[in-house]
């Protein structure tokens, strides 16, 4: 049986709503790349302070053009497109960090401080902005901050806002959906939980006791 | 404002709760469905896990990816509305102390989100006093409440198994679910050291148990509150089939003010303030129940002063307030090396862990009174706010597929690193019972007021060394079976006494109960053993208020059972015309 009449057959089997049915109905919809922040309305169930404070957020803009370009940069530096999945701009990463720093403004500080700490060193170094240096420039400038146990100490706010940026980039791609398919988490959808795999439990050389086999709740799937 | 005035209710209830959450739910509940007319006050608005749950949203339905607000401190997906601190309803704390409150306002409160941990005290649970000489002993045993709670198994359903432990009594259960591939490697981890791991008792239906609720299916995330009602919310489980009956009207964004009382003393009702309507509201009723949680109890009870109850109402003992204790917590977690690189498939399981282990010691062998249970957990979760963070502190420690690498980095390397550490956290939680002191209490603020004019609560609460110790003992515990797995402590391995052992301030744990106690002495305690004032016969707490202490085990399932017992006592002495 595949995926889908199999979530079908437990909707219908033990259910009396149409959650499951729905849930089948998102899987056969074709997927899209897209990971634009929900709008309201769509996302999680909001109470009303959450839906003003939301609307208040939305209609603020914290980043100029030229501090999302060089976000967006960093962003598929850090995260770029491999054999395996997209890259941060693919997964609308800055997008995502334009709307954390105004959730949580104590980002607000360390970003905008340390994309000017980068554009000036970059000014020292190579002339030029960021985002106007070669790609050897920029690769050659990221090189002295990412690797926090070699950097020089001169370059230590380099650093910091690097750790910064990667972990932004990081969650923010990570939590896209494209980024949710690349790290392979498999849940999130209606089942019937087996236990382990019968080749896991083989591989790390575990098995269930008979206790746990006749206590345990198991399905035949 | 020259037309404020208040509106009086017509209607003469038999009952008035205040609180909609475990105590007020389960009361609802029964004194609806044996025919009494109930109005249920609620601070909250109207919350239904089949309509409000955020169940199955993938992570980028949030544009805050599930990170915390303060309006959900527990994340963007999290079924509890408001928690620690909510805008225009201030608490202040005594200088030097610390307590920190969680309050969900909305139908259900926090049953909405909880752990469903579903323990039932032991008979050692109800004699502390008796055993150790601190604190005191309960007005009842487990055998008052033992018919009480296997009802309640029956009726809510939860999982676990029949291990004949003494104090862990054996119950009505479902079957639980399979153990998940890092509970089986914390299981034999724990086991080498002497502690006992058994499934999990949790209140999530593995199997169907009426028409009304369906199955668990498996989505991991009961703390987002279940559309089909597969695990116990109040809002579901009890306050919806007791509203079908026709019996009880809910009253929500009722922010209750004082209980009124007569010139005898006894209650009459509830005086309130809309939130919506920013009104004044009276509602009357032969009997009021208290179920606001333990501190929002007592707070209403403080601020009910009158001629007859000059110390706030059913105060003449002076405890109301006072043996403000929550469950001990102390955390640890880290890496399990062999899960590193590990195959991918789906372990969502059940809204919590499958294992945990009861406590297993004996005191009396011990540097601290009391014991404590732990909970784990690890392995692939959805991915949310938070994912994916401090790499530079992963990637240079450990061999990635083999290589040796530099702490940090970007790039495909970067993204390699990802999928390789994924799935391999671990870790474990200590949660306990502390000893209920007359000295920890909270008291009306004399100068502060929220925004609807009702006087706050002012905390004054500390741990005491018995606390303290039991957190050292819980941390050397984990460090040992992290030891024994083979996994890596990456944090809260290096507490000390600097910092209590990372001992979590009082309060956080979120089972804060003790402040209208239960005694057969109405001097040193505010309410009898039915849950009702020992200074006012028509009031009852059915709350963690109640209790006298609060057991290494999770209190719902108890205020359950308690609030159960006391509704049942309540019809008994309505028809006896006692009340």
């Amino acid at each position: 049986m595949d995926r889908r009449k199999s979530l079908k057959a437990i909707a219908l089997g033990t259910l009396s709503t149409g959650i499951l049915l729905d849930a089948c109905k998102e899987a056969d919809k074709k997927t899209t790349a897209d990971t634009a922040p929900a709008a309201i309305g769509l996302g999680p169930d909001r109470m009303e302070e959450e839906k003003a404070y939301l609307v208040k957020l939305n209609a603020e803009k914290f980043f100029n053009d030229h501090e999302l370009a060089t976000i967006t940069i960093l962003g598929d530096i850090i995260i770029p497109k491999d054999e395996v999945s997209g890259s941060a701009s693919d997964a609308k990463v800055t997008d995502f960090i334009e709307f954390i720093v105004k959730d949580m403004p104590e980002h607000q500080i360390p970003m905008r401080g340390g994309l000017r700490w980068l554009d000036l060193q970059c000014l020292k170094q190579f002339e030029k902005a960021f985002i106007d240096c070669s790609e050897t420039q920029r690769i050659a400038m990221v090189d002295q901050i990412a690797y926090p146990a070699k950097a020089k100490p001169e370059m230590a706010q380099g650093v910091s806002f690097f750790n910064l940026v990667r972990d932004l980039v990081c969650t923010g791609f990570y939590t896209s959906e494209i980024g949710v398919k690349d790290i392979g988490y498999q849940g999130n959808k209606p089942n019937q939980y087996n236990g382990i795999p019968d080749d896991v439990l083989k591989q790390y050389k575990l098995a269930y006791t008979e206790k746990e086999l006749k206590e345990c709740i198991s399905f035949n799937v | 404002m020259g037309d404020l005035q208040i509106k009086k209710q017509p209607t003469n209830y038999d009952v008035v709760i205040v609180g909609s959450g475990a105590g007020g739910g389960m009361a609802a509940y029964v004194l609806a469905n044996a025919g009494l007319k109930v109005c249920l006050l609620e601070a909250g608005p109207i919350f239904d896990p089949a309509k409000n749950s955020s169940q199955l949203k993938n992570p980028w339905d949030s544009p805050r990816r599930g990170a915390s607000t303060k309006h959900r401190p527990f994340g963007d997906f999290d079924a509890s509305y408001w928690g620690w601190e909510i805008d225009g309803e201030p608490y202040t704390k005594e200088e030097g102390t610390q307590w920190d409150w969680w309050r969900a306002r909305m139908l259900g409160g926090r049953t909405n989100h909880w752990g469903r941990i579903s323990l039932r005290f032991g008979p050692k649970d109800f004699k502390r006093k008796s055993i150790d000489g601190l604190g005191d002993d309960w007005p009842i045993g487990y055998e008052d409440i033992k018919p009480y709670y296997d009802k309640i198994d029956q009726l809510i359903g939860v999982f676990g198994t029949n291990e004949g432990l003494e104090n862990d009594p054996d119950g009505y259960f479902l079957p639980p679910p399979r153990p998940r591939l890092h509970e089986l490697m914390i299981k034999n981890g724990a086991t080498s050291s002497g502690v006992k791991v058994i499934p999990s008792r949790l209140s999530i239906l593995t199997k169907k148990i009426n028409d009304s609720r369906g199955a668990c299916f498996f989505c991991a995330q009961c703390n987002r509150s279940c559309q089909v009602y597969g695990d116990f919310s109040s809002s579901s489980v009890l306050v919806k089939p007791a509203i079908a009956t026709g019996n009880v009207e809910v009253v929500p964004n009722a922010m209750a003010r004082e209980v009124m009382t007569d010139k005898e003393g006894k209650a009459t009702g509830v005086a309130y303030i809309n939130k919506i309507d920013n009104l004044e509201y009276q509602v009357n009723g032969k009997v009021v129940i208290l179920a606001a949680s333990a501190c929002e109890t007592s707070r209403i009870m403080l601020n009910s002063k009158s001629a007859r109850h000059p110390n706030g109402l059913a105060n003449s003992s002076d405890v109301v307030g006072r043996y403000l204790h929550d469950s001990t917590g102390a955390d640890l977690g880290g890496v399990l090396p062999t899960l590193m690189g590990r195959k991918r498939y789906n372990e969502d399981g059940v809204g919590g862990m499958h294992i945990y282990s009861p406590w297993w010691l004996d005191n009396k062998k011990l540097d601290f009174p009391r014991g404590y249970h732990i909970e784990y957990w690890g392995g692939m979760s959805q991915p949310s706010y938070g994912f994916g963070m401090g790499m530079q502190d992963m990637n240079g420690k450990y061999l990635v597929n083999g290589k040796q690498k530099e702490a940090g980095g970007y790039g495909a390397s970067l993204k390699e690193d990802q999928r390789f550490f994924y799935g391999a956290s671990v870790g474990m939680a200590g949660r306990g019972e502390a000893i209920a002191y007359r000295t920890n209490y909270c008291e009306i603020d004399p100068n502060v007021v929220d925004k609807y004019g009702i006087p706050v609560l002012k905390f004054n609460v500390k741990w005491s060394d018995h606390e303290i110790k039991q957190a050292k003992h819980m941390k050397e515990t984990f460090k040992e079976i992290m030891h024994n797995m083979g996994a890596i402590v990456t944090w809260g391995g290096d507490d000390g006494p600097e910092n209590n052992y990372g001992l979590h301030s009082p309060g956080k744990i979120i089972h804060e109960a003790g402040t209208a106690r239960m005694g057969n002495d109405p001097k040193n305690s505010a309410l009898n053993k039915w849950n009702q004032a020992h200074d006012c016969k028509n009031l009852f707490v059915v709350d963690g208020a109640a209790f006298v202490s609060q057991a290494d085990k999770n209190i719902t399932w108890t205020i359950l059972a308690l609030s159960m017992r006391a509704s049942e006592y309540i019809i008994d002495q309505l028809k006896k015309q006692n009340i």
